[in-house]
């Protein structure tokens, strides 16, 4: 696993320069530490924290609400989760910006998911809680609520794959299938002509992705081009790869799916695996 | 990590290291694109293996889409920035660790192949280079981790080892050989592996003039030799003539045809040493005639020169001699297994225990905050012991130097000792590999640290080493106690084995072991313990292991031992070697690390690529 690491203030202000988000548009992929704070003064984002409960009540981001990712999973429909908006007063109208205390992975899957059911203005917060923190930028204590609102559901399936989609993605052209856990994992195994792009190239200490220059140059070092059909995975839940979806979709993919329900699901269904047992890389890590 | 503001108190004996500029931006693009031609057909695989082994690329076992990229890391000097983008690339790209290798590269293991140019443009930015790493070239030029602190010293010979490695780096002359070539400083005739490499130079002084005793033709392989003395003197001006001529002479005569045969020391040996050394002599004097003034500025020494220290006296460290044993506080036995005084006064080496040179990411973080913090040259050594050496601690900052490696589990006793067996790669990413020999080196050093054999002074002057295959990666022909690997049947099934040998050594008097028995690989671990039972039965007093072991050798008539000569021990160890039927034990005919029935896989090396 990635640690993460703090960077200094100044460090900090400089990279947000070097990102250089000159509006507050919110389908940009990541929102940069600074332009959320805008918004959280104009009062024009909901801001969502996915980590656990209890290090909600602790302390969060000015004016979040807390979502944990459980709950997220929890609700496992599509008109669950829009409920689950609503009660959060999210409307069809309102800029979400997503934050957890990984490295994105969390915040991802739960960005993926209120875009899947059609709230699209849903972007992820370029850093993590405890940079943001570190930074001395606002948070408080105290439990927000907000009045219900009404949401639309509009499910789009066109980021969303399941285990046929990917079961068929092998023989088409231009399809690429995308595995995002750490390399000895996808050596050991991994479903058939699978790619390995770990999710611990897609960022930095300070940022949840890279540069989008960076992305694009992993991408076309792989052969991977805006133009293919791209599906990503991870071993369990759909966090490291909806790190990827976000990635790649920042790398200028236009069609990307995630393969939510993952390698664990692909296992249960007995589904084929290529395995790599001819070396013993495990004996090389160090712990 | 967070920029740490180094609060020293003596701030003004701290030397940041400045930038070494191994390596280059644009070699970096290149690699990149020639990645992608070969992917899309349009460069062959046999060039593009020779360019990528150029440029430090190894294939992985049995994965040539994977690559172990080898940082070359000249004298082994690296600094805490560098470690920690070591740390970051490995995370990124590798598999979240990091290998000290033997011969003072460092090494990240299962980068897939598009991401190699990316690997290689992060250690640009911190002046490392994987350049001619690999390939038949000129390697990494290794520097005794004692040098400039070794109290038996002439001389610090670590500006002449970078020099000269930067001389060669990229330099048309041995960019084609036919096979590597390996130069290794020492720093006196104790510490150093001169006698195993193609040039190994010992700094010395005549009559007040600087310069170098050079042995050549030496070096490890599935035949190894020892190097041979050139002249008794080879004062300074001549060392890169001589390096050059020995690298010519090389290039023109060396076998180009026998992959297997074709190391320097094999034209040595096949030619004999009288006429090479002959031959050598000659060729300097040409060389010294014809080069040019272009070509000898390459070579600067000066410009390599280290840092002024102004060193204060410091405090003694009654500690380190103190009598240790398994039960004392782990902060003394660290000490007495990890720290040596150095011939600064008050000034000491720490080593940092590794598994078979493994370390993380978060580990090499934590190296490198301890050697910002209490080196007072600023940065550490890798060492062929596949450690690291911090050098210049002062005795006070030991203790606070302890807590802080032991916060990352870096904080084992051993380094120094025996119980800090040296492993290659192995099955774990090797072509060529047979057995497991990087897990066996790492299982030999738990039990043995369990065991509290790092506490015995007598134990200490000795070594294991283990290599997968008899291409000699892990050394095992110069430490005491060695294990190559093979597979043998064994009660009709196939069985990993180590071949062990008996009393190597390096340094200037270095010898190469002497073949004992095959050992089955999980065994291995019961018959040194047993070695050692019966040494301590049948040791003279003052006797170390080492000096038992190479008196087995020679053989020991005319007294009452049991054991006088490798026979007799080979009787000894007949029940433990044993093993029971395979359906009795099934585990006992499989490697380590597997749960399945051994079978001997290989592919092609790339040794000689
Ligand atoms: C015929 C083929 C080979 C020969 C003769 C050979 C020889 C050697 C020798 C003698 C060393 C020890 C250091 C020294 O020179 O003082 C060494 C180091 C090393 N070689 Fe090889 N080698 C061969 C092939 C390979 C291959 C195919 C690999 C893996 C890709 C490999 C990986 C290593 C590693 C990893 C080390 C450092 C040891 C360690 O710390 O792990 N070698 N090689
Ligand atoms: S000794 Fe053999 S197994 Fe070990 S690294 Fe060298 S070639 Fe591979």
């Amino acid at each position: 696993m990635r640690s993460l690491k703090y960077a200094t203030k100044e460090k900090k202000s400089k990279s947000i320069l070097s990102r250089n988000h000159s509006t507050s548009n919110l389908q940009d992929i990541v929102t940069s530490a600074d332009i959320l704070r805008t918004l959280i003064r104009k009062n024009a984002v909901r801001v969502v924290d996915v980590r656990k409960e209890d290090d909600y009540k602790k302390e969060h981001i000015k004016t979040a609400i807390s979502i944990p990712l459980a709950r997220v999973l929890d609700n496992d429909t599509p008109e669950k989760i829009v409920l689950l908006l609503e009660q959060s007063g999210i409307s069809d109208k309102t800029p979400v910006v997503v934050y957890d205390d990984t490295f994105g992975a969390l915040a991802a899957r739960v960005a993926w998911t209120f875009q899947y059911v059609g709230h699209a203005n849903t972007s992820l917060l370029e850093t993590t809680f405890a940079n943001w923190k570190s930074y001395g930028f606002e948070t408080e204590k105290k439990i927000n609520v907000f009045p219900k609102a009404k949401h639309s559901l509009r499910v789009n399936n066109d980021i969303f794959a399941n285990y046929d989609e990917v079961e068929k993605a092998k023989s088409e052209q231009n399809k690429i299938l995308v595995d995002s856990r750490e390399r000895l994992n996808f050596l050991s195994e991994h479903i058939p002509g699978a790619t390995n792009l770990p999710y611990t190239m897609l960022g930095t200490s300070e940022s949840i992705l890279r540069d989008p220059q960076e992305i694009k140059r992993f991408m076309e070092n792989r052969g991977i081009s805006k133009d293919d059909e791209v599906i990503t995975y991870c071993g369990s839940v759909g966090t490291l790869s909806g790190l990827a979806y976000f990635a790649l979709r920042m790398g200028g993919v236009k069609k990307i799916r995630l393969y939510s329900r993952s390698f664990k699901e692909w296992k249960k269904l007995g589904k084929p695996i290529e395995e790599f047992k001819d070396a013993n890389f495990w004996d090389l890590s160090a712990e | 990590m967070k920029k740490e503001v180094l609060n020293y108190p003596d701030k003004k004996h701290f030397y940041p290291k400045s930038n070494p500029r191994w390596g280059k931006e644009e070699e970096t693009e290149i690699f990149g694109q020639n990645v992608k031609l070969f992917r899309r057909g349009k460069m062959s695989e046999d060039d593009f293996r020779r360019f990528r082994l150029q440029h430090g690329a190894y294939g992985s076992r049995l994965q040539q889409n994977y690559s172990m990229i080898r940082i070359k890391v000249p004298s082994g000097e690296v600094t805490p920035e560098q470690l920690q983008k070591i740390a970051t690339l490995s995370e990124a790209f590798s598999i979240g660790s990091a290998h000290v290798s033997t011969r003072q590269n460092i090494q990240l293991h299962w980068v897939q192949l598009e991401d190699v140019s990316e690997v290689m443009r992060g250690l640009v930015e911190v002046g490392l280079t994987t350049r001619e790493a690999c390939g038949n070239t000129v390697r990494n030029v290794m520097c005794s981790h004692f040098a400039g602190v070794c109290p038996d010293e002439a001389f610090d010979s670590t500006p002449y080892a970078m020099a000269t490695a930067r001389f060669f780096l990229r330099n048309p002359v041995c960019q084609n050989l036919p096979r590597k070539f390996k130069i290794n400083f020492a720093c006196c005739s104790n510490h150093g592996l001169v006698r195993i490499a193609d040039i190994g130079l010992i700094p010395m002084k005549k009559d007040g003039a600087i310069g170098f005793k050079i042995y050549l033709g030496g070096g490890l392989g599935a035949a190894s030799f020892i190097g041979y003395l050139l002249e008794e003197f080879t004062p300074e001006e001549r060392l890169v003539s001589t390096c050059m001529a020995a690298v010519r002479l090389f290039d023109r005569l060396g076998n180009r045809e026998n992959m297997a045969r074709n190391r320097m020391r094999y034209l040595v040996n096949e030619m004999g040493w009288e006429k090479f050394q002959k031959l050598v002599i000659k060729e300097r004097t040409n060389v010294e005639m014809t080069i040019s003034l272009e070509t000898l500025n390459r070579y600067k020494v000066e410009s390599e020169g280290p840092n002024i220290r102004q060193l204060s006296n410091g405090r003694k460290l009654p500690l380190i001699n103190e009598k240790v044993d398994i039960n004392s506080d782990p902060y003394k036995r660290w000490i007495h297994s990890n720290v040596i005084p150095q011939k600064q006064n008050g000034y000491f080496v720490v080593f940092v225990t590794l598994g078979a040179g493994d370390i993380t990411s978060n580990q090499l973080r934590s190296l490198a905050k301890t050697i910002q913090t209490y080196s007072g040259e600023g940065c550490a050594r890798n060492t062929p012991n596949q450690n690291f050496a911090v050098r210049f601690v002062k005795a006070r900052d030991l203790p606070e130097f302890y807590n802080e490696l032991a916060k990352t589990g870096l904080a084992n006793p051993g380094a120094l000792t025996m119980s800090s067996a040296v492993g290659c790669s192995g099955t774990t990413s090797c072509n060529l590999a047979i057995t497991n020999s990087h897990r066996l080196a790492k299982e030999i050093q738990s039990k043995f640290i369990e065991l509290g054999f790092d506490t015995e002074d007598d134990l200490r002057d000795s070594t294991i080493k283990i290599s997968g295959c008899p291409n000699s990666c892990g050394q095992h022909e110069i430490a005491t106690i060695g294990f190559y690997g093979g597979a043998s049947r064994i009660d009709g099934t196939m069985t990993p084995t180590y071949t062990m040998m008996f009393g190597g050594k390096d340094g200037e008097d270095g010898v190469l072991g002497k073949s004992v028995m095959r050992v089955p690989a999980k065994r291995v671990i019961s018959t040194i313990i047993k070695i050692i039972d019966i040494y301590r039965q049948e040791r003279n007093t003052n006797e170390s292991l080492a000096m038992w072991v190479s008196k087995l050798i020679k053989g020991v008539p005319n007294t009452n031992r049991t054991a006088k000569n490798l026979d007799d021990i080979k009787t000894a160890l007949m029940e433990t070697t044993s093993l029971p039927s395979p359906q009795d034990d099934p585990d006992a005919y499989m490697d380590y690390g597997n749960d399945v029935k051994f079978s001997a896989k290989t592919a092609r090396g790339e040794c000689a690529a």
